[in-house]
């Protein structure tokens, strides 16, 4: 098997008049945690549903772990683990029943079926609520009775639609850990709105917008790409006015611009100062506020986040193609 | 196959964790036994022919209460996705839907078995029109199910499944009720396509092939249009 897990090819999938998904193209590799942003309605589920032979494309297709969606539909559900949006389970259902019910449509059988329930029942910290019934569990447990039985064939690919959506922030903590700990032997393709989500758990993300794939690169590059970094220090004004410390810093050499405003208490200014390129303007911030006899409180190096990029790619209309 | 059987008993066993099974059970013994005995004595024969009279109408109304959430409660919930997208046909979705929900008519079936098995001990009691019976219940229910799941597999709304399933099956129960009225050609054909004409004859002890084909195309012509509207799910 080549090392590429998911390849679609030029999905579109029209409902009536409205276009849900417009030739997205990508790849995903054996090993890769890729996050796939965008705004409500943008396609993803469209995508992940396309992906998992739930709904066929109009158009383009797909492959996963090396079978067509429109030829080997079986094979393609064998080799994905789904975690659909709101996991849906069976709610009248006990933990275990509910497992064992999975595996065995997963063809596991005899001695191997209570192996592999153990197995992701530890993984996912399910243990104490094995004998509920689903409809008992809150959303958290809900959520990993969800990814338990994504898990329980051990699939080459998860598909997960929205996993941390709904979950309070430890929960959420939580099910991220798992999933980077998931992450580490499979290919993941996960749903998000929550930004920081997919800057701490993706190597790669996806935007798509109305649509369309605006961007794929990894969050780091994304976050670069958007804007250039800006240098935040926090002063004790020491008696200089505001616009004699702005003066100090203007006389970086590298330093594009430079605003001020006040900080916390009275005696405190904070000072922005961008670039001119890219340039790391630490040092030289630390030795013009010791020239200036200025007492720097605080320094600070922000880069524009993925909150930025993702607004300015999803709002623009059309967005920066890679 | 062992799809099949997996879905089956899921379906088979959810329905004793929620009251739907209970309540259908209940109500169907009930009627029954108000129907039954009211007359049994005043014939005062050993046949249990009125039984099966009532069954088979009792059946008629019953039947899709249990058919009804089959597909349109996983539609409604989203479950249907993750069965879907397991590796799995829709063809064995729907066999397994079938084979869950006639698992619960047989048990309903089977806590019938007093009946025969009482009226016997009061006299001499012939057991041909009791299988031939049976077997007709069990093809024309089967018919009722198919049916029901078909409705099921049209909405995501149970109460729009349960009216269309009725009002189906009532339909085709009915057909030949009102023959008098009509030209005889046109009563044949539609007796033909009744379902209590077809039951009638089988409770006779009588098993003639036509009504056992008459029913296994019925079954047939609505699991197919089930498996398309499941179906269609991807194309739409």
């Amino acid at each position: 098997m080549s090392d590429v897990m998911i390849e679609a090819r030029d999905l579109t999938k029209h409902y009536g008049p409205v276009t849900e998904l417009k030739n997205a193209t990508f790849e995903v590799n054996r090993g890769e945690v890729v996050g796939f942003l965008g705004p409500n309605g943008a396609g993803k589920t469209t995508t992940m549903k396309i992906l998992t032979c739930f709904i066929a494309p109009s158009d383009g297709t797909a492959r996963v772990a090396g079978a067509d969606i429109f030829e080997d539909p079986i094979a393609v559900r064998e080799a994905i683990g789904y975690l659909p949006e709101n996991t849906p389970l069976y709610s009248e259902m006990l933990v275990l029943e509910y497992l064992e019910f999975a595996g065995k449509m997963r063809g596991l059988s005899g001695e191997a079926l209570p192996a592999r329930i153990r197995k992701v029942v530890e993984e996912t910290s399910l243990g104490d609520v094995i004998g509920k019934s689903i409809g008992e569990l809150s959303k958290g447990f809900r959520q990993r009775v969800g990814l338990a039985q994504a898990l329980i064939h051990e699939p080459p690919v998860l598909i997960l639609d929205e996993p941390m959506s709904g979950l309070d922030p430890n929960q959420a903590s939580e099910i991220r850990e798992l999933i980077r700990e998931i992450g580490r032997e499979r290919t993941i393709i996960l749903s998000t709105h929550n930004l920081a989500e997919v800057q701490v758990t993706c190597g790669r993300v996806l935007i798509i917008s109305q649509g369309e794939l605006v961007a794929d690169d990894t969050p780091e590059e994304l976050a670069a790409r958007a804007g250039k970094p800006r240098f935040i220090a926090t002063l004790r004004r020491n008696g200089h006015s505001a616009a004699e410390i702005r003066a100090a810093f203007s006389s970086i050499a590298d330093a594009g611009s430079v605003a001020e405003h006040d900080g916390a208490g009275p005696n405190e200014l904070v000072i922005e100062v961008v670039p001119k390129g890219s340039q790391d303007l630490r040092a030289d911030i630390f030795q013009a506020a010791v020239s200036a006899n200025l007492v720097l409180l605080g320094l600070e190096q922000r880069g524009e986040n993925l909150e930025d990029v993702f607004r300015q790619l999803t709002t623009a209309g059309e967005g920066v193609a890679s | 196959m062992k799809h099949i059987l997996t879905i089956g008993g899921r379906q088979f066993r959810s329905y004793f964790n929620g009251p739907v099974a209970y309540i259908v059970i209940c109500i169907v013994m009930l009627t029954l036994g108000f129907f039954f005995w009211k007359t049994f004595f005043l014939f005062g024969r050993a046949s249990a022919r009125e039984m099966f009279r009532w069954l088979s109408l009792i059946l008629v109304f019953a039947l899709p209460a249990l058919t009804m959430g089959l597909l349109a409660e996983e539609k409604r919930t989203g479950t249907i996705e993750l069965l879907i997208t397991m590796p799995v046909t829709e063809a064995q979705v729907i066999l397994g839907k079938f084979l869950g929900v006639f698992g619960l008519y047989a048990v309903l079936l089977a806590l019938t078995l007093p009946y025969p098995i009482s009226i016997s001990t009061l006299g001499d009691l012939d057991w041909g029109p009791v299988w031939g019976g049976y077997l007709g219940l069990v093809l024309q229910g089967s018919a009722v199910l198919a049916i029901g799941l078909m409705a099921s597999s049209w909405t995501n709304n149970q109460l729009i499944a349960l009216f269309v399933a009725l009002t189906l099956s009532v339909f085709f129960w009915v057909l030949d009720k009102f023959l008098a009225l009509l030209p005889t050609r046109a009563a044949s054909a539609l007796e033909w396509l009744s379902f209590d004409y077809h039951f009638q004859s089988m409770a006779r002890g009588v098993i003639d092939l036509r009504d056992v084909f008459f029913f296994v195309s019925v079954i047939i012509v609505a699991l197919a249009a089930a498996f398309r509207a499941l179906e269609s799910r991807r194309w739409s």
